[in-house]
């Protein structure tokens, strides 16, 4: 679908991907916080489904997969078979400080991320917990490239 | 019914090319005002469409040979058999035949349940699994009072036809079957209290947890046309009013089964998800008690009318 010239047809799925994210969402260890910060962004009073946000429960339904926390040896299989099962062309949110840096927990012989290290990421909301505006701002980006198909590609690392 | 209007009932009205738009204006409006109702603005009305696109434009997931063809035809029989029951609906015209007979239309809109269930199974996924169970478990708690209530209102009017069982049922037996199918309807089209099938964070959407791209488009796509069928069938066999022009027949099928669907929303979201347990006590207790009550009716009837 991601043929360069710009058809009627392609104009179309452009505008669907746009219009129609369905959003992953993965918790690598995270502390709980920045996962309460997304699922609030659901509630009447950010309302992210008015663009047609959606959160699934499958990741073969999903376009977005936002992960949260800095991936610790546990979820590192769990992160990686999610990826691996949704379908393509898919997006990366890193949401929070943790899976861009590690955070707090850097150095400690139990964490393997950052993400970057094992899936490639599209877009790094930083915060901890970072507040839901800007959340929805880095889905919104990361559903932009979704859309231009001019996401970072490449599979498990 | 000749093949031109067998065509025209299957392709155009009430078929594929009203039912499809129908079905996306009708999820579209559900998804709308659930929101409405929660307080939120929600999704616009043709998200349903937009959802449909983009899931078509998806890359398939590499699977067997085998899979595929099991995993796209299970869709594939559903989309067919919904269409296949709008097109037998006695709305318009083509009143002869196969049209409006009322045992093929129940086997038809029973068949899009039966191929999901299967999908459960086929997807080879522990969560598609549950909610096959599920699936099956709730579908015949609701299909034996469905069935009943639909033999009763057939017993009383004295025919299989749709439109004079519509029109000749005694209002005796047509109030406590029609409240047996209308607890049936939301079970049928698995919106909340009784949702529990395709649960979508503890089940993953159940049976449909491991469909992805084009194959889940077909999925929606079936159930778009299943609350087409759904509400056309409920609608056609409930209204007891033909006026005798077919365009103001069909005027009123298309007003009436779209009047459903704010109901079935409110219904939905005014609820939470039912237990297995609860589903099913609720089904056979109440919706079999009425179905029992308006086949007792239409019996006596029967009795006193020889």
């Amino acid at each position: 679908m991601n043929r360069p010239e710009r058809g009627l047809f392609y104009k179309l799925v452009e505008r669907a991907r746009r219009r129609s994210a369905w959003l992953f969402h993965l918790n690598t260890g995270s502390c709980n916080g920045c996962d309460i910060e997304l699922v609030s962004c659901l509630t009447p009073r950010y309302d992210v489904e008015q663009v047609g946000i959606r959160l699934e429960g499958s990741p073969r339904h999903a376009d977005v997969l936002c992960v949260s926390g800095p991936v610790t040896r546990n979820t590192r299989a769990a992160l990686e078979t999610v990826y691996g099962q949704m379908p393509d062309p898919k997006a990366v949110v890193a949401i929070g400080s943790c899976p861009a840096s590690c955070n707090v927990f850097d150095g400690s012989p139990v964490i393997e991320g950052p993400l970057d290290r094992i899936v490639p990421v599209d877009i790094y909301i930083p915060g901890c917990p970072p507040r839901p505006h800007l959340i929805i701002e880095g889905i919104a980006e990361a559903i932009e490239l979704l859309a231009q198909g001019r996401l970072a590609v490449g599979g498990v690392r | 019914m000749n093949a031109i209007q067998a065509l025209i009932a299957s392709l155009v009205f009430p078929g594929l090319l009203y039912a499809v738009p129908m079905g996306w204006l009708m999820l579209g409006t559900e998804r709308k005002l659930r929101a409405r109702f929660q307080g939120r603005l929600g999704p616009p009305i043709t998200q349903p469409f937009w959802d449909f696109v983009k899931l078509l434009a998806k890359w398939p997931a590499p699977r067997v040979r085998a899979d595929i063809d099991l995993l796209a035809g299970l869709p594939l029989l559903a989309v067919g058999s919904a269409i296949g029951v709008l097109a037998l609906l006695p709305v318009s015209a083509g009143e002869s035949g196969f049209a409006g007979d009322l045992i093929l239309l129940v086997g038809l809109l029973e068949i899009p349940a039966l191929c999901l269930i299967l999908a459960g199974y086929a997807s080879r996924s522990i969560y598609g699994e549950v909610g096959a169970t599920r699936e099956a478990v709730v579908s015949i708690a609701a299909n034996v009072p469905m069935l009943g209530a639909l033999i009763a209102m057939a017993t009383a009017a004295g025919s299989l036809h749709l439109s004079i069982i519509a029109t000749q049922t005694p209002w005796m037996v047509r109030v406590p079957a029609l409240a047996t199918i209308l607890l049936c309807v939301p079970v049928k089209l698995r919106i909340n209290p009784v949702s529990l099938a395709n649960a979508e964070q503890e089940l993953l959407s159940g049976p449909l947890a491991e469909f992805d791209g084009r194959l889940l488009a077909l999925w929606e796509l079936a159930h778009a046309l299943e609350w087409v069928a759904l509400t056309g069938f409920v609608i056609t066999l409930t209204v007891p009013f033909r006026s005798g022009v077919p365009m103001l027949n069909g005027l009123l099928f298309v007003l009436a089964s779209f009047a459903l669907v704010p109901l079935l929303t409110l219904l939905a979201s005014a609820t939470a998800r039912l237990k297995l347990a609860q589903t099913t006590r609720l089904l056979w207790r109440w919706a079999s008690a009425s179905a029992a009550l308006a086949l007792l009716v239409s019996m006596v009837m029967r009795q006193g009318g020889r």
